[in-house]
C-alpha cells in the first residue's frame, strides 16, 4: 500500500494547481482499481490521471511526470518504454531542419550511452537548445515508433544549461560477415519527392502518394551472414558508391543505355556478393545503417582456430 | 517484429561434411516449411555459404540447359546444379572460365542414385567470382564454425546432435581432423589442389 500512497502523492502534486483534490481522494480511487478490480498499480495510476485530466480539461503533456523530481534519471539508451516521464543529462549532438511548422526543434541528444532523437514543439514555448551545449532536461516524455525511441520536450520540461560537458558516446554497432544477399529494392531506385516522404517507388508509384515523378537514388539492402547470425544492412547513396564504385550519375547512365534500371543492381551483385565486410553504424529497427564499411580482404590468421581445433 | 519470418543463416561446412549430410527433414507439416539438411556435427542447414575453386562446368541437361559445377575446397568437392529455375546461377556457370575462385550461396539438396546412394548437392541462389583472400577467409571461418559445432556436440543437450547421433554413424572427430588439415594447408601457403575426383555419376 505504501506504493499506492506514493503514486497518490505524485498524482496529487500533478493536479494540485488545477483541481481541488486531496491525496486521500487519489489514493481511494487507486485502491478501488487495484484492490477491487485487480488492475496493476501503473495502469490504475494511468486511469486515474486520465480521469483528472478530463476533469481539469488538460492534455497529458501539460502535466509533469511525478512532481518533485520523481522521474527516473536515465541514460538515453536505457529508454525502452513508451510514454515514460524521464530526466536526462545530455549534449545536443545534432540539430536538423524541422519538416513541420508545429516543430520548433528536432535533432539528436547524446550522453555516454549513445544518442536519441528529440522533438520540441512550437506550442511548448521553450527556449531553443544550442548544438554542442550540455543540458539537464527535466520532464521529457519518451515516444516509440516501430521499436525506435525518441523523446519529446513539452511545456513542463525544465532546461538547465550545464557548465560541464556531457560526453556523447558511440552507439554504433559493428557487424562482420559475408554479404550473402542483395534484396529487392536495391541498386538504382526512385524515391517519392513529396515533403517528408522518401518511400522507394514501385513501378513509378508511391504507396502513399500514388503516381509521382520520382527522384533517383542509390541504395543497397544487403544481408551480412557470419554463419551464426544474419544482419540486414542498409547502404545509402554514399555507402553504396563506396562499396561498389558506382556513382549515381554512372548508374543513371547505365540504366539509360540498357533501358532498364535492373542492370545497376545486377552489376552490383557481381561486385559484392560473396565477399566479406565489416560494417559499422547505428541500428534502425532490424537494420544496421552502414556509416563505415571495410572490405575484409587482408590475410587471415588461422593460428587461433588451429589451436582451438587441436585442443578438443 | 517476431512475426517477420527470420532469414535462415547460411551455415559453413567443408565439402567432406556437407557431402555426408544426406539426411533431410522439415520441422512442420506446412508445405512451405523450410527443408533442412542435418550436418553430422549436429546442426541443421537450410542454407550454406561456400567459397572454393570452380574446377569444371558442364551442361548435363537433356532438353533444357542444366549446368553442373564442381567446386573444390581443402577437404573435397561440392557439386552444384542450376537449371531454368536458377537462371542467374545457370548463366554464371555457362559463362565462367575455370578454374576460378567462386562464392556460392545456396540450399542443400539430396537425391538418390540408381544404386540407392544418397548424394548431397547445392542449389545455388547466387554464384560470384571472388579472390583468394576471400577463399582463405572462408576456410578459416568454416574451420572455426566446424570446431564450434564439434565442441558443442552433445546428444544429451542438443536436439540436432541427438539427431545426428541417431541418423549417422559418423564420428565427429573426422571433421575436426579435416578442419585442422584445411587450416594447415593455408599455413603452407598452398592453394587448394583438387583432391582425387569423386565419382559424380
Amino acid at each position: 500500500m505504501a506504493d499506492l500512497q506514493r503514486h497518490a502523492e505524485e498524482v496529487h502534486d500533478q493536479f494540485s494547481d488545477q483541481l481541488d483534490i486531496t491525496v486521500e481522494d487519489v489514493q481511494e480511487r487507486l485502491e478501488t482499481l487495484v484492490n477491487e478490480y485487480k488492475v496493476p498499480a501503473d495502469e490504475a495510476r494511468r486511469s486515474v490521471v486520465s480521469t483528472y485530466l478530463d476533469e481539469a480539461g488538460m492534455e497529458r503533456d501539460e502535466i509533469g511526470g511525478g512532481g518533485g523530481g520523481g522521474n527516473a534519471s536515465l541514460l538515453v539508451n536505457e529508454i525502452d518504454e513508451d510514454e515514460q516521464w524521464v530526466d536526462l543529462r545530455v549534449t545536443v549532438a545534432d540539430l536538423w531542419e524541422p519538416r513541420s511548422d508545429a516543430v520548433s526543434q528536432v535533432g539528436l541528444l547524446g550522453d555516454e550511452s549513445g544518442t536519441i532523437k528529440f522533438v520540441a514543439f512550437e506550442t511548448s514555448d521553450l527556449p531553443p537548445l544550442e548544438e554542442g551545449q550540455s543540458y539537464a532536461l527535466g520532464n521529457v516524455v519518451t515516444d516509440e515508433y516501430e521499436g525506435n525511441y525518441s523523446v519529446k520536450l513539452n511545456r513542463t520540461t525544465s532546461i538547465t544549461e550545464l557548465d560541464e560537458t556531457v560526453e556523447v558516446g558511440d552507439d554504433a554497432t559493428e557487424v562482420e560477415g559475408a554479404l550473402v544477399d542483395i534484396q529487392d529494392g536495391s541498386g538504382l531506385v526512385k524515391r517519392c519527392p513529396e515533403d517528408d516522404c522518401t518511400r522507394v517507388l514501385q513501378n513509378g508509384r508511391c504507396n502513399e502518394h500514388g503516381e509521382v515523378d520520382g527522384e533517383y537514388d542509390l541504395r543497397i539492402k544487403g544481408v551480412l551472414d557470419d554463419g551464426d547470425e544474419v544482419t540486414e544492412v542498409i547502404f545509402d547513396e554514399e555507402a553504396t558508391t563506396d562499396l561498389t564504385g558506382i556513382g549515381l550519375e554512372e548508374a543513371i547512365g547505365m540504366a539509360k543505355d540498357a533501358l532498364d534500371t535492373e542492370v545497376v543492381v545486377e552489376e552490383m551483385r557481381e561486385d559484392v556478393l560473396g565477399r566479406y565486410y565489416r560494417v559499422r553504424g547505428p541500428t534502425f529497427g532490424r537494420y544496421v545503417l552502414a556509416n563505415e564499411t571495410e572490405r575484409l580482404d587482408g590475410p587471415v590468421d588461422a593460428e587461433a582456430t588451429l589451436i582451438k581445433a587441436r585442443s578438443i | 517484429m517476431s512475426s517477420i519470418p527470420t532469414r535462415e543463416v547460411a551455415r559453413r561446412a567443408f565439402a567432406s561434411e556437407f557431402n555426408d549430410a544426406g539426411y533431410t527433414f522439415k520441422e512442420s507439416d506446412d508445405d512451405r516449411a523450410p527443408l533442412y539438411a542435418l550436418l553430422p556435427t549436429g546442426e541443421r542447414a537450410n542454407r550454406v555459404f561456400v567459397v572454393g575453386t570452380l574446377m569444371e562446368t558442364e551442361d548435363v541437361g537433356d532438353e533444357s540447359e542444366y549446368w553442373r559445377g564442381r567446386i573444390v575446397d581443402p577437404t573435397g568437392t561440392f557439386f552444384t546444379y542450376a537449371g531454368q529455375y536458377q537462371p542467374e546461377a545457370a548463366a554464371a556457370l555457362r559463362e565462367l572460365e575455370t578454374p576460378a575462385f567462386v562464392a556460392i550461396v545456396g540450399k542443400p539438396r539430396t537425391y538418390e542414385t540408381d544404386e540407392g546412394e544418397v548424394r548431397v548437392s547445392l542449389r545455388p541462389e547466387s554464384i560470384t567470382v571472388v579472390d583468394q583472400a576471400t577463399r582463405d577467409r572462408w576456410v578459416v571461418e568454416t574451420a572455426e564454425r566446424t570446431v564450434e559445432r564439434i565442441e558443442a556436440f552433445d546428444p544429451e543437450t542438443s536436439e540436432y546432435a541427438a539427431m545426428a547421433d541417431e541418423q549417422y554413424d559418423l564420428p565427429v572427430d573426422t571433421y575436426r581432423d579435416q578442419a585442422i588439415a584445411a587450416l594447415e594447408s593455408l599455413d603452407d601457403g598452398e592453394t587448394a589442389e583438387a583432391p582425387a575426383p569423386d565419382a559424380a555419376d
